[in-house]
């Protein structure tokens, strides 16, 4: 879980940091960019604080599962509850700074996020860290 | 007397001396075979002629390739890498195995998408490459889909035995791999008072001037696959007393005309085993029967029939039904490196052999293919699996055999047109000789399953002549602290670990993110290394 904890936060922050510097321009209700970007990356720290709690949800529902894995399809269908969670937040406003984005333009970032990070965690993340796969995700 | 253990390719003796002869020239001498530890004076007097080389690799097959394949991509020349084998090509053994048990070029094997022994990576994996080869939209989109739902929708994508071996013999001359090859068998590898090991290697007959010859390396790697499989005792009982080969047989051997005899003319067949391989062999009946329109009836026994999910706690329960014991791949999957791995690591000892003893056993993956057809054959009645144990066999009549067998309900005296045996029972190492001597003069021991033991990073336990390594992979170091070993994503992970042990050694380079990623780039490029 350790490893599970440290692929997600280090795949947040470079993967899906990069992403969202490249996106926020053009998301959608994205009116004055600092503005936008201190909202996107809140949002994004949110993701990354509220997952390492996931982890222990998703680690204990593991074990309920013979092969003690947590298949691809899982790591992409967590989108639905993890997002869900954001959004509600964001709409009771108990964000710290207290993030500005409208529906579409949340779903545009953390969709396209989630995606990309999910791509680069099953497959190209390999490349640089050969030994990561053997090591439960762990980099360190 | 036949050979008790199943022939496949490679493994073959050559007989030392015996100690009444005169040693011939250049070959072992009694002094060789009783010390433990060799001098290169002791070496020259018996006339062995001695070749430098830092690096052996002893088996050749997928084992030594991978960890060459590893070695080369961490900067080692072909000219430091020595690899002895009888095989013709690193997976002449696997593929004979798979082919006879029914898993020809164009069928899957039982493997996990990104376990590629042609890529060190695992990316891309089978799955995409197979996507990116494909000409129709269709079968690009199918083994993409396959692996983003697996295994929940869907069985997991496994590649066909065709693609891994046409895919590691691209990597295989991309590495030069050819350029390390030495052919002969290997007698035995013992240490050598300053350092290091001495290989002998008998070369095949007219090849050498000598009839041994020693290799001098730094570090040696053992590879050398099965120690054998055997016969189970009732059919080799059978096959000797009643010089019957051909009618009872297991699975690994050829058996072709079994499924020929069935296309001539109808009959009830008897299979033994709850593992892949029977799984496999029920299907190519089953296909058979469907394809050709035979009236084939299959009747199936397990020692062990399993009719739900079964461990010892709701937090270690297997799925199964129908007799057999369900599981993706030959370990749960998280033995790679997840959560099982970590766990099996802290363990010693019983510990270690029981949690084995818990995810290991016989199992097969539960396939949509093979439940469909399983299910018809229930329903119509011409596939009828039970527990029970085959008590005795006797030759019946026009080539049949009667076999008494031990179910539930009894005693049962049954006529059969075959019986096809798909357990397999894994001779212990001593059958090996190599690893005979290793334990008995090479400073060798067993783990907890009794197999050669190994450290974390593959070393043998109890070889070490400084300042050389001796390191193992492979079936004959089952039972070590990463339980894979046997697989091919388990081959390469012993590869990673000694590549890195001996990285830290100075022997090659270490395999960090640059060089990792540069050297990714020239495989994806297919550039000669």
């Amino acid at each position: 879980m350790n490893g599970r904890i440290q692929t997600r936060i280090f795949l947040l922050v470079v993967v899906g940091g990069v992403w969202t510097l490249l996106i926020t321009p053009i998301l959608p209700g994205v009116t004055d960019l600092a503005g936008g970007y201190r909202s996107t990356f809140i949002i994004l720290l949110t993701v990354i604080v509220l997952g390492i709690g996931w982890e222990f949800v998703y680690h204990f529902l593991q074990q309920f599962r013979w092969e003690k894995d947590w298949p691809t399809f899982f790591g992409l269908i967590t989108a639905v509850n993890e997002g869900a969670l954001v959004w509600l937040l964001l709409e009771l406003e108990v964000i710290p700074g207290s993030p500005k984005v409208t529906l579409a333009g949340f779903l545009v970032m953390f969709i396209t996020v989630w995606l990309v990070v999910w791509l680069v965690a099953n497959g190209p993340m390999r490349v640089p860290f050969i030994r990561w796969r053997f090591r439960g995700g762990r980099l360190v | 007397m036949r050979d008790e253990t199943i022939p496949v390719p490679g493994i073959g003796r050559i007989p030392d001396p015996r100690p009444t002869d005169t040693p011939a020239h250049g070959d072992l001498t009694p002094e060789l075979i009783a010390t433990a530890w060799w001098t290169d004076d002791m070496v020259e007097r018996a006339g062995i002629p001695i070749v430098e080389v830092p690096f052996v690799s002893v088996g050749g097959g997928i084992g030594s390739f991978v960890t060459v394949d590893y070695l080369r991509i961490c900067g080692v020349p072909t000219s430091a890498i020595k690899v002895f084998t009888q095989l013709n090509s690193p997976w002449e053994s696997y593929e004979y195995l798979t082919r006879v048990s029914q898993i020809p070029r164009d069928e899957v094997l039982r493997s996990d998408s990104a376990s590629t022994p042609d890529n060190i990576w695992g990316f891309p994996s089978y799955a995409v490459r197979q996507a990116f080869g494909a000409k129709s939209l269709r079968k690009f989109v199918e083994p993409l889909f396959q692996v983003l739902v697996e295994p929940i929708f869907t069985d997991y994508f496994t590649p066909k035995a065709g693609q891994a071996f046409t895919t590691m013999e691209k990597e295989h001359d991309r590495i030069g791999y050819a350029e390390c090859v030495v052919r002969g068998q290997v007698r035995m590898v013992r240490r050598r008072v300053n350092g290091g090991y001495f290989t002998t290697l008998t070369p095949p007959e007219g090849a050498a001037p000598t009839a041994r010859i020693a290799f001098r390396s730094r570090f040696v790697h053992v590879a050398v696959g099965y120690p054998g499989l055997k016969f189970l005792p009732d059919l080799q009982r059978y096959r000797e007393e009643h010089r019957d080969f051909g009618t009872v047989v297991n699975a690994y051997e050829p058996h072709e005309q079994i499924y020929q005899r069935l296309r001539a003319q109808p009959g009830t067949v008897l299979v033994r085993g709850g593992g892949i391989v029977a799984s496999r062999v029920l299907q190519r009946l089953m296909d058979d029967r469907a394809n050709h329109g035979l009236q084939t009836r299959i009747e199936h026994v397990f020692r062990t029939f399993i009719r739900k999910a079964h461990g010892p706690h709701v937090w270690m329960r297997r799925k199964g039904s129908d007799g057999w014991a369900y599981q993706g791949f030959n370990y749960p999957k998280s033995v790679w490196g997840g959560q099982l791995k970590y766990r099996v690591r802290k363990l010693e000892g019983q510990d270690r052999a029981d949690l084995y003893k818990i995810f290991g056993g016989t199992n097969t993956p539960k396939r949509k293919l093979w439940q469909k057809q399983m299910a018809q054959g229930r329903r119509e009645g011409w596939y009828v699996p039970f527990q029970g144990e085959i008590d005795s066999m006797v030759p019946g009549p026009g080539g049949s055999v009667n076999v008494k067998l031990d179910t539930e309900r009894g005693i049962q005296e049954r006529q059969y047109i075959a019986v096809i045996d798909c357990t397999g029972l894994e001779a212990d190492i001593r059958e090996h000789r190599m690893l005979a001597d290793l334990l008995d003069h090479g400073g060798a021991g067993r783990n907890p399953l009794g197999r050669l033991d190994v450290e974390p990073n593959f070393e043998v336990r109890g070889t070490r002549s400084e300042p050389g390594r001796m390191y193992a992979s492979g079936s004959a170091t089952l039972g070590g602290y990463f339980p894979g070993v046997d697989t091919f994503l388990g081959l390469q992970i012993a590869a990673q670990e000694i590549a890195d042990d001996l990285a830290k050694q100075g022997f090659c380079k270490k395999l960090g993110v640059a060089r990792s990623t540069s050297q990714w780039l020239k495989w994806a490029r297919g550039k000669r290394i």
